[in-house]
């Protein structure tokens, strides 16, 4: 918060820029967003039920048991997706981008990233995709992208 | 319920704060039943986004505002359930006997951040860490819904447009409307893309606005001269934030439908709304109901995407999984459809207020009830004929809280 700007008069409406240092942790996903810089990708896999997590998380939504990491078959297949002309005000400068649900052989749900595509494809349910790593890592879960196999 | 209000949801309000929106609202519901501010034992608060309000504990400000300071009062937040959800808690504060009179009030100020900014904000309701920095836009989300409905029963584009000439087209007739629309299919198509396949004109409005609603127990109902709606039960079910995480399992299934039907339906995966599904059945038992497509005569549903429509059709079990195109495609929601949707015009048209959203749909869904509709929208054109039983419904994020109610005339 800060000192207003005036922007108009009858209402008095000011306005004032709102920004802020914000400190997100990681906690324990950090292994996940880790592991992109070393060019894995980590899903999740319940030591208890066995479900198998295609989106990393340390403890099992089904029984609540801790999970253990495993790698993710770097390949898969697009479950949905979606090409965004617009966005939210921090990512104005990406669009057009596409994002994309992805299923992997044998991982019981989803990951949801970016797909990158050569100017004139288009994106299928279905199609092959294989996962992408940054080279210098942003620590966001940009850090892993996909590309058509 | 015994009264309801709500202004004219706006693009942009400057003149009128979120206190004096409430004050607008509730003066109009007090006016309507003839009750007094000093009637009201309690009230509950509805508004998403401190960031969009720029100002914490607004609900503690509205309620010094219009005169009930010094009563009981909670503020629910649920993503774009915060009204649906907010309103079945009053209903709670009354069946529980906790009082006698509760107030539920929503508001939303969505105008004082551009809509780019908006969009981020409201994207701080998909999980920070994994979905926000993919793009942190959630016509995206539900886009990525939508892609997988059409592939998984053939919806196709052009029903969602249906939905949007409907909803738009509807609000014609409703001066509460922000963006009554006459328009084509073709219209709606030929909008910019936004987030494949959704347009521009299959999108809800940002609004400036507010809603309130006055429940009250049943003997004290009766001493108001008013004619009160009764809420017949509520329902409401969560599922996971991400929809990475949704599982693939069967349908929870409704009285009048059986497991032949989905055989080979992986449930609810990204095509469909399990909560929606969950808070109706919920809800519908509560009631008694066991034929929704028979014995429900409209619905007020979350139409924050035309696609999100459809597939309430369906979670809302107006008809099987998979025919919610077809639905709208036979016109089976339109005004004089058999179970008419988002009469006054949705989120579509009406406006989407995010706090008082759920409520709005509440105060519509208690005027139609009462046959008032003539008396509040200056004509008969929206009101449904002689309805007995209808629903509302909201959802926060992509179906991680929902909230259904029915509601019944007496
Ligand atoms: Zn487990």
């Amino acid at each position: 918060m800060g000192y207003g700007k005036l922007l108009k008069i009858d209402p008095l409406v000011v306005e004032w820029n709102y920004t802020t240092e914000y400190r997100h942790s990681y906690a324990e996903d950090s292994p996940f967003f880790m592991e992109l810089g070393r060019g894995r990708l980590l899903g999740s896999r319940c030591k208890s039920c066995g479900f198998k997590y295609g989106t990393y998380r340390k403890y099992c939504m089904y029984c609540g048991s801790e999970t253990e990491d495993m790698d993710l078959p770097l390949q898969g297949k697009v479950h949905s997706f979606t090409t965004c002309y617009y966005s939210g005000e921090t990512f104005r400068g990406d669009v057009p981008y596409t994002l994309v649900l992805v299923e992997f052989p044998g991982i019981d749900s989803l990951f949801m990233s970016r797909l990158f595509m050569n100017h004139g494809e288009k994106p299928k349910i279905g199609m092959d995709v294989v996962a992408q790593f940054k080279k210098f890592q942003t620590f966001t879960v940009n850090d892993v992208y996909f590309v058509p196999a | 319920m015994i009264a309801g209000g709500m202004t004219h949801f706006k693009k942009i309000n400057f003149n009128d704060d979120f206190r004096l929106n409430v004050k607008h609202s509730l003066d109009y519901a007090l006016k309507d039943s003839g009750m007094k501010i000093g009637d009201i034992e309690g009230s509950v608060s509805a508004y998403f986004s401190d960031h969009l309000q720029g100002q914490l504990i607004a609900g503690a400000m509205s309620n010094d505002f219009i005169g009930l300071a010094g009563k009981p009062s909670k503020r629910i937040e649920g993503g774009g359930a915060t009204g649906g959800l907010a309103f079945q808690t009053a209903y709670e504060e009354i069946a529980s006997g906790t009082m006698d009179t509760c107030l539920a009030y929503g508001f939303e100020n969505m105008s004082h951040v551009g809509t780019w900014r908006g969009n981020d904000i409201i994207a701080l309701g998909s999980d920070a860490s994994f979905d926000y920095p993919l793009g942190g836009f959630y016509t995206a989300y539900y886009a990525l819904m939508a892609t997988r409905h059409m592939y998984e029963f053939g919806t196709t584009e052009k029903q969602m447009a249906m939905v949007s000439v409907k909803n738009h087209g509807n609000a014609m007739y409703n001066p509460y409307a922000q963006a009554p629309m006459d328009i084509t299919v073709d219209d709606v198509l030929k909008s910019p893309v936004v987030s494949s396949p959704i347009k521009m004109l299959d999108i809800c409005l940002m609004s400036d606005g507010a809603a309130c609603a006055i429940l009250a127990s049943e003997e004290v109902a009766k001493s108001y001269s008013g004619k009160p709606v009764l809420i017949k039960s509520i329902g409401s079910s969560s599922d996971t934030m991400r929809l990475a995480d949704r599982p693939f399992g069967t349908v929870p299934l409704l009285p009048n439908e059986n497991p032949e039907m989905y055989r080979n339906l992986k449930y609810p995966g990204v095509h469909s709304f399990r909560a929606g599904r969950l808070a109706a059945k919920m809800a519908y038992r509560k009631a008694g109901i066991s034929n929704p497509q028979k014995e429900i005569d409209f619905a007020e549903l979350y139409d924050a995407y035309t696609s999100a429509e459809i597939q309430a059709y369906e979670d809302m079990g107006f008809c099987q999984y998979g025919q919610g195109g077809k639905f709208i495609e036979d016109g089976r929601s339109m005004l004089d459809g058999d179970i008419p949707v988002n009469m006054e015009g949705g989120l579509q048209a009406s406006g989407h207020a995010i706090g008082a959203t759920g409520i709005m749909q509440a105060v519509y869904a208690f005027w139609q009830l009462q046959g008032t509709v003539h008396k509040h929208l200056g004509s008969n054109r929206l009101q449904v004929k002689n309805p007995h039983m209808g629903i509302i419904h909201s959802h926060a994020g992509t179906g991680a809280y929902e909230a259904v109610t029915v509601m019944e005339a007496v």
